[in-house]
């Protein structure tokens, strides 16, 4: 058995972080060296990381795992190593291939930006961090990875922070996943107090937890999967912690192309995927992830279609899909899900560089001031059509497959949550075609000389269009290549999808027809739902008042309970302080007004102090 | 018969106080220094005799300690000359070099 790259699979994230040291150092010396360092390291983990992967794929299930000692507590040792299974090998390919095509596309985004060195070695700092957690071979390592995912998405949120909204929205991107962060970190703590050998390696928390015989308690099981979850919810943008994600746009195009579309908001899923052991032996936490996640879904969806925000919108989109991956893995699935996040990464990656090129073109971000960009960009319409209809899943681009394997999946488990999946994908069908047509088609509005974006940026577009379109032959009703492969032949698609598939299809394409008819054709109205329900287009609008919610119900409290506690610190706290420091000032201002050099001042108060020491002995005796 | 000995030197020596904290001439400072010594010296005298020992001890170290004060009394005098010399005045309040 040949591992020879898989043995060397831990050099894939120090291409980066070699990049990003060097440019930390040298970064201010050229504009060019942020660009060049950084494709030329992301293709580097690239190339290695495609290696790691064809070698999975020809010489069959071996996975590669080594650990050294890392921290030695005398009764307690911490390993830290990688493990280079199937699934990890499907994800750098992943990560590495869309970090590189961001890298190229940012150098033209970015061009004109004076921080460009900055952005690149966050850029390159991220993608280590993201290769690092997905190499990672127990959940302690994989943490600290999940941590620092989480500062770098934070950096590059607010990397233009002299804009207030950046700056709120990184803070915003870091707390809320903060929430989730904790309840991971809870999970881990739960999963070493009951582990036998207080192991968190990946293997023995898979040989553990085997079949669900468990030597955990059931209850116990399922509280380490709903923690778990719980960061998964707050990294993946889930219901009730997705809200950070779509604020999170205010960061620069190929950021949300990178981070909040592509990888690291797939790290949730990702991390329920890893310890899938865990969730399979707990049927409640099962259904959890999937009513979450299906309901998340749909939730997203139907906000997306009443957003103006080019990149809002495809963030909800991708809230959207998270959910779908969240459902399939809810479902047992875990083909289905990683398969999504798959084939996701690719068209989403490609909407987001397509937005950013529109943006790039006509400055702004409301589509209702875009319009008969078509025939100005043709590139970017073209990719971004492929894009969309990846997206709405119809046949036979790549996220018509995964998506029709997850429905099929629910029909088949949980018809509810095969309904929920059928209108979500009708309102994703509906958002994506309201989008392309009111920005491509139509009359031009607003900035007259838009023109398309330079070669760096249209040939990363085309490459992702290319993988938008094939990516789903990986996996077909008739052809199960990447679930055997990913679980080991475990998994069966459950065959016999005719059915769904032309539902599917069908509903993919009554969205993109009723998108068609009420934006180009004008046969329904635009007013059709605001003149009737107003308070509905307002509901949407407003994302069901969430974030309201949560500022009177959790933001304003808390910013009370911190004033409150201020104010204790500031006047009880360093009033006692300030107190004991007057105290001594005017004991010392005292002592300096009698120090007078008046001899009969000093006789008359060591007079009087000897008449009190007399006093204070003579009375003690009658104490 | 002691109680009243030592009413009477507390008396002395109160004034004997009150006198070299609050007067300006520094004379007369020293003369109620003087005074409050020789409250001490009565005290002595008395315990010599009506005390709970009754010994000559007392009373000779009164004669020794006049002795003393008849000396220090003599140098406080030159030095207070020397003071009027170099600074002209006898007003204690003008005598503060203790601060600076």
């Amino acid at each position: 058995m040949d591992t020879t790259f898989s043995q060397a699979a831990w050099l894939i994230p120090l291409f980066p972080l070699a990049a990003f040291l060097l440019l930390l150092a040298f970064g201010r010396s050229s504009r060019m060296i942020g660009v060049l360092l950084g494709s030329v390291s992301s293709l580097a983990g690239f190339v290695l990381s495609l290696l790691v992967l064809i070698e999975h794929m020809t010489k069959g299930q071996h996975d590669y795992q080594y650990a050294v000692k890392w921290i030695d507590t005398g009764s307690i040792v911490f390993k830290a190593g990688f493990e280079v299974t199937n699934l990890t090998a499907l994800m750098l390919v992943v990560v590495t291939a869309v970090s590189f095509l961001v890298n190229v596309y940012s150098a033209g985004y970015m061009k004109g930006d004076e921080r460009i060195s900055v952005f690149y070695s966050y850029v390159a700092l991220f993608t280590f961090s993201m290769l690092g957690l997905v190499l990672a071979d127990n959940m302690l390592t994989l943490y600290v990875f999940w941590e620092l995912v989480g500062v770098c998405s934070f950096l590059l949120v607010g990397f233009w922070f002299s804009k207030p909204e950046a700056r709120a929205a990184a803070k915003k991107a870091f707390i809320v996943t903060r929430i989730g962060d904790a309840g991971l970190l809870l999970g881990i703590l739960l999963l070493y107090w009951y582990m036998p050998d207080h192991a968190l390696d990946f293997v023995r928390i898979g040989n553990a937890f085997e079949g669900g015989t468990g030597v955990i308690a059931a209850s116990v099981t399922t509280w380490i999967a709903i923690l778990i979850f719980i960061g998964a919810v707050g990294k993946s943008g889930q219901f009730p912690l997705h809200v950070w994600l779509p604020d999170a746009m205010e960061g620069p195009t190929p950021i949300s192309a990178l981070i909040h579309a592509a990888t690291m908001v797939a790290a949730g899923v990702y991390l329920v995927a890893r310890t899938f052991d865990i969730f399979q032996a707990s049927q409640t936490a099962m259904d959890i992830v999937a009513y979450i996640g299906g309901f998340t879904a749909i939730f997203a969806a139907t906000i997306g279609v009443a957003q103006n925000d080019i990149k809002r919108i495809l963030a909800y989109s991708t809230v959207s899909q998270l959910g779908y991956m969240m459902m399939a893995l809810g479902l047992n699935s875990m083909t289905g899900g990683i398969f999504h996040l798959f084939t996701h990464a690719f068209f989403k990656a490609l909407l987001f560089l397509g937005a950013g090129s529109v943006i790039h073109a006509v400055h702004t971000q409301n589509i209702q001031e875009m319009g008969g960009l078509g025939s100005k960009m043709k590139i970017t319409a073209w990719t971004f059509g492929i894009g969309a209809l990846a997206l709405s899943g119809i046949p036979p681009f790549s996220g018509f497959w995964s998506k029709d394997m997850i429905l099929n999946i629910a029909y088949h488990e949980k018809p509810a949550l095969f309904v929920i999946g059928v209108v979500a994908a009708f309102f994703t069908a509906f958002y994506m075609a309201r989008l392309f047509f009111l920005v491509f088609m139509g009359k031009p509005k607003g900035e007259r000389h838009a023109h398309e974006s330079p070669p760096s940026m249209t040939g990363p577009l085309i490459v992702l269009a290319v993988l938008a379109v094939v990516a789903g032959f990986v996996q077909t009703p008739w052809n199960d290549t990447l679930g055997n492969w990913l679980t080991d032949g475990a998994e069966q698609e459950n065959g016999g999808g005719g059915l769904v598939m032309v539902i599917s299809a069908a509903i993919g394409l009554l969205g993109l027809y009723m998108g068609w008819l009420v934006f180009v054709k004008g046969m329904i109205s635009r007013d059709f739902v605001s003149s009737r329900a107003p308070w509905l287009v307002r509901l949407l609008e407003r994302k069901y008042y969430i974030d309201e919610l949560y500022e009177a119900a959790i933001v304003r409290p808390l910013r009370a309970l911190g004033g409150l506690l201020n104010g204790i610190d500031d006047y009880v706290v360093d009033g006692l302080v300030r107190a004991a420091g007057g105290a001594a000032f005017l004991i010392g201002r005292g002592g300096t007004r009698m120090q007078n050099g008046q001899v009969q001042t000093y006789g008359l108060i060591t007079a009087f102090a000897l008449v009190i020491l007399i006093a204070a002995v003579a009375l003690r005796r009658f104490w | 018969m002691l109680s009243s000995y030592l009413t009477m030197a507390a008396i002395l020596f109160c004034i004997g106080l009150y006198g070299a904290l609050t007067k300006r001439n520094a004379v007369i400072v020293l003369l109620s220094i003087e005074l409050m010594l020789n409250a001490v010296n009565l005290n002595l005298v008395a315990f010599s005799k009506y005390g709970v020992v009754p010994s000559l001890t007392g009373q000779m170290f009164t004669l020794f300690s006049i002795a003393v004060a008849a000396a220090e009394a003599a140098v406080g005098i030159a030095v207070l000359i020397a003071l009027y010399r170099a600074r002209g005045t006898v007003n204690v309040d003008d005598y503060d070099e203790m601060r600076r």
